[in-house]
């Protein structure tokens, strides 16, 4: 959660460098002082975490945390990447797999019903769009331990289904992709895919679908992060360390620190290595993203 | 696009399998046999525990036992989530066979019955005089039943820079009353005697169990609950005078500050159970060598009374299928020499068993305690601790009364005598409101 709202705010302060309308060289300037301080305020802990990812457990504490002492970064990566057989790895995999499988999935499922309930009316489309509405409002932990309970009744729990199922739904999701399907998808389009004798799955899938790329980034981009951080729901739904989502492995570590002190440096880099997907993720999906967030906000 | 259409078609047969299984789940709950026997053919069992390295110990016993095959499961330390999934896993019916649990948290799943009672199984009754007293009688909960084994334990010591005393010419404390004077003679140098924490209640009733004194009792129908009366209360007293004359620090414990505390020798000692060897050497790397261990300060002078801070045991959960090979597992992983070394070695456990106290790795000297053979100390101790002391059935919710009240008691609103007594009612209220019956 955290790390989403750093990260909008590193975009938020890009934005400010962008071309827009004249404006007072001092308001300019009061904006861009504010932009810097907050960018300064979310930016400082990830310093430190990488500074910390550098020392070696007695620097720790004995260093300044905001500077360099010995440059051990390779060595603790090293280390972390050897001990228990490079669990750390499959963590990471893991979080791949939940996140990456988990968001296309959803943004799939989000959008196919998104559109539905923009484009076709059907008796109940409005009570139907409510509920889903109504499912943002529901924290996803609060559903995590009714969702232990059914799934343990099919067996299902401590697989990798227990956790990627639950992950595939976003109402979030279908509420955007409806807005956006209303405002890019031009009736007559689909009309006239009809007329050239489309189905109404094709014309989703090589029309429309192409219409609402923007908004697909940004569900799945979403997605991705909720699932990627996630924590509750591994916690509740995991026995076995190799199933592990990286999150829930690192905070299993943590709490282990009184037993084996230089699980603490691991915790540090494990970490630090684990928001570069997310960063990857949001650089190469931004140019689409911050598309999608501005379309349909000037009409 | 051909993708895409698989995926989604993936998506829709998942989705609906999920919905028709949810419907059609039967009963796989079985019923427990209440004898220990063992089972016809090849058993496997599971086993929740969180501590590091656990797998490389159960693999030695997988080896040697073809029939009784462990498997092990993880996940945090227990208070921090695996407590709040054994309940889940025992309400939806699939608890592991075995789970690690803490003394403290023991009754808490005994009241919820999600324990099976192991004295049928003759070797567990026979196995009670390898176990050193008081950690039997934590696993028996002051009843006739036997509803874990023990698996180490926590006996206190003192922890103390042995260089600062001798260079300030202070003696080292061997009761409450000298280290009260230490603790002056140590504030006029600057330092502090040591740090109270307030959010680790455990410590504190550590003290209390070394005074002598009794948080609850257990006649096998009521609970008796006496948190702020006789021992605590002088041992309440005591500290918050301490407190009062700026004689402790205050860190929040296990942070940074804290470590920082020890580390800078801005603090001299700390009353602590024998894992807090560990805390100090990762915590204060730059004070190697100048640590040492003395037996607990005594409240007479002559006494030879020792607290307990933490520890925990196997158990095995209702519900198990097997709790004759379960009973046979738990006994070799807390009595057999091998298997007792291996979690020394991986995780620092303090054995609970009278032979385990004598292993060779806990008979050598400790660098970073000046090469002195500590584990002597806390051997001793372990042999002082009070064997009648009883945790709660509620304790989540005890400590967490218990250690608002000593924060807002070391920030000057309130005493700790006043946070024992408000814990004490809403303890009884709480068991209360579980229909725990309680004898006033």
């Amino acid at each position: 959660m955290s790390f989403l709202t750093r990260t909008k705010g590193a975009t938020a302060d890009d934005l400010v460098t962008g071309k827009g309308p004249k404006e007072g060289i001092l308001s300019r300037g009061a904006a861009l002082l504010i932009m810097c301080v907050f960018t300064l305020y979310f930016l400082v802990p990830i310093w430190w975490l990488f500074i910390a990812s550098t020392k070696d457990r007695g620097q720790l504490l004995t260093t300044p945390s905001l500077w360099f002492a010995d440059f051990n970064l390779f060595n603790n990566i090293k280390d972390l990447l050897d001990y228990n057989d490079g669990i750390y790895v499959r963590w990471l995999g893991n979080s791949l797999l939940y996140a990456g499988v988990g968001a296309v999935l959803a943004t799939i499922l989000a959008s196919m019903c998104g559109y539905a309930l923009a484009k076709y009316s059907f008796r109940g489309r409005e009570l139907l769009f409510n509920v889903v509405l109504g499912g943002v409002l529901v924290p996803a932990t609060a559903l995590a331990l009714p969702l232990f309970l059914l799934f343990s009744q099919v067996n299902l729990t401590n697989t990798i289904w227990a956790v990627l199922l639950p992950s595939i739904v976003s109402p979030f999701g279908v509420y955007l992709s409806r807005i956006y399907a209303a405002s890019s998808v031009p009736d007559e389009l689909i009309e006239a895919a009809r007329l050239d004798g489309a189905g109404e799955v094709r014309t989703f899938f090589t029309v429309s679908i192409r219409l609402m790329v923007p908004a697909l980034v940004t569900v799945f981009l979403f997605q991705f992060v909720t699932i990627w951080n996630n924590f509750f729901l591994p916690l509740i739904m995991l026995r076995s360390q190799e199933l592990f989502p990286v999150t829930y492995g690192l905070y299993t570590w943590n709490t282990q620190l009184n037993q084996i002190p230089e699980l603490r440096t691991y915790v540090l880099v494990g970490s630090l290595l684990s928001i570069i997907p997310l960063i990857i993720a949001f650089l190469l999906l931004q140019r689409f993203w911050r598309g999608g967030l501005g379309a349909g906000s000037v009409k | 696009m051909h993708n895409t259409k698989k995926a989604v078609a993936t998506g829709v047969v998942l989705l609906s399998a999920v919905a028709l299984a949810g419907c059609t789940s039967g009963d796989s709950g079985s019923t427990d046999a209440a004898a220990c026997t063992p089972a016809d053919g090849p058993v496997t069992l599971e086993f929740t525990s969180w501590i590091p390295g656990i797998e490389d110990v159960v693999a030695t016993w997988n080896e040697a036992n073809p029939d009784i095959q462990v498997e092990v499961q993880t996940g945090p330390n227990g208070n921090s989530g695996t407590y709040q999934n054994f309940f889940s896993q025992l309400e939806a019916g699939n608890a592991p066979d075995l789970g690690q649990i803490e003394y403290d948290a023991l009754a808490s799943f005994r009241v919820q019955d999600g324990l099976t009672d192991l004295s049928a199984c003759d070797d567990v009754v026979a196995a009670e005089s390898e176990f050193i007293p008081w950690t039997w009688s934590q696993v028996t909960l002051g009843s006739d039943g036997i509803y874990a084994i023990p698996q180490d334990s926590g006996p206190m010591a003192l922890f103390y820079r042995s260089d600062l005393f001798e260079q300030n010419g202070i003696a080292v404390p061997t009761t409450w009353d000298e280290y009260k004077t230490a603790a002056e003679e140590i504030r006029a140098l600057g330092g502090y005697i040591t740090n109270f924490s307030t959010a680790d209640i455990n410590q504190f009733a550590g003290l209390v169990w070394q005074a002598g004194g009794e948080w609850f009792g257990n006649d096998g129908d009521e609970w008796t609950v006496d948190l702020a009366s006789g021992e605590s209360e002088t041992v309440a007293a005591y500290w918050q005078d301490l407190i009062d004359n700026d004689l402790v620090s205050t860190y929040p414990a296990w942070t940074e500050e804290w470590n920082n505390a020890y580390n800078s020798s801005e603090v001299w000692t700390w009353e602590s159970a024998v894992w807090g060897a560990n805390s100090i050497s990762s915590g204060a790397p730059d004070t190697a060598g100048l640590w040492s261990v003395a037996s607990s300060p005594q409240w007479e002078a002559g006494q030879n009374a020792a607290g307990n801070w933490g520890g925990s045991s196997t158990a095995v959960f209702k519900g198990s299928e097997h709790p004759y090979e379960a009973a046979k597992f738990a006994l070799w992983l807390n009595t057999s020499e091998e298997a007792l070394t291996a979690l020394n070695e991986s995780a620092n456990i303090y054995p609970a068993t009278t032979a385990g106290l004598d292993l060779p790795v806990l008979k050598e000297g400790v660098d970073f305690y000046g090469g002195q053979a500590i584990y002597d100390v806390f051997a001793a101790a372990a042999a002082e601790v009070n064997p009648d002391f009883l945790w709660g059935p509620t304790m989540t919710q005890t400590y967490a009364d218990v250690s608002d009240g000593f924060q807002k008691a070391v920030t000057g609103q309130g005493t700790l005598e006043d946070a024992l007594k408000s814990a004490q009612s809403s303890t009884i209220d709480t068991l209360e409101a579980q229909s725990i019956p309680v004898s006033e």
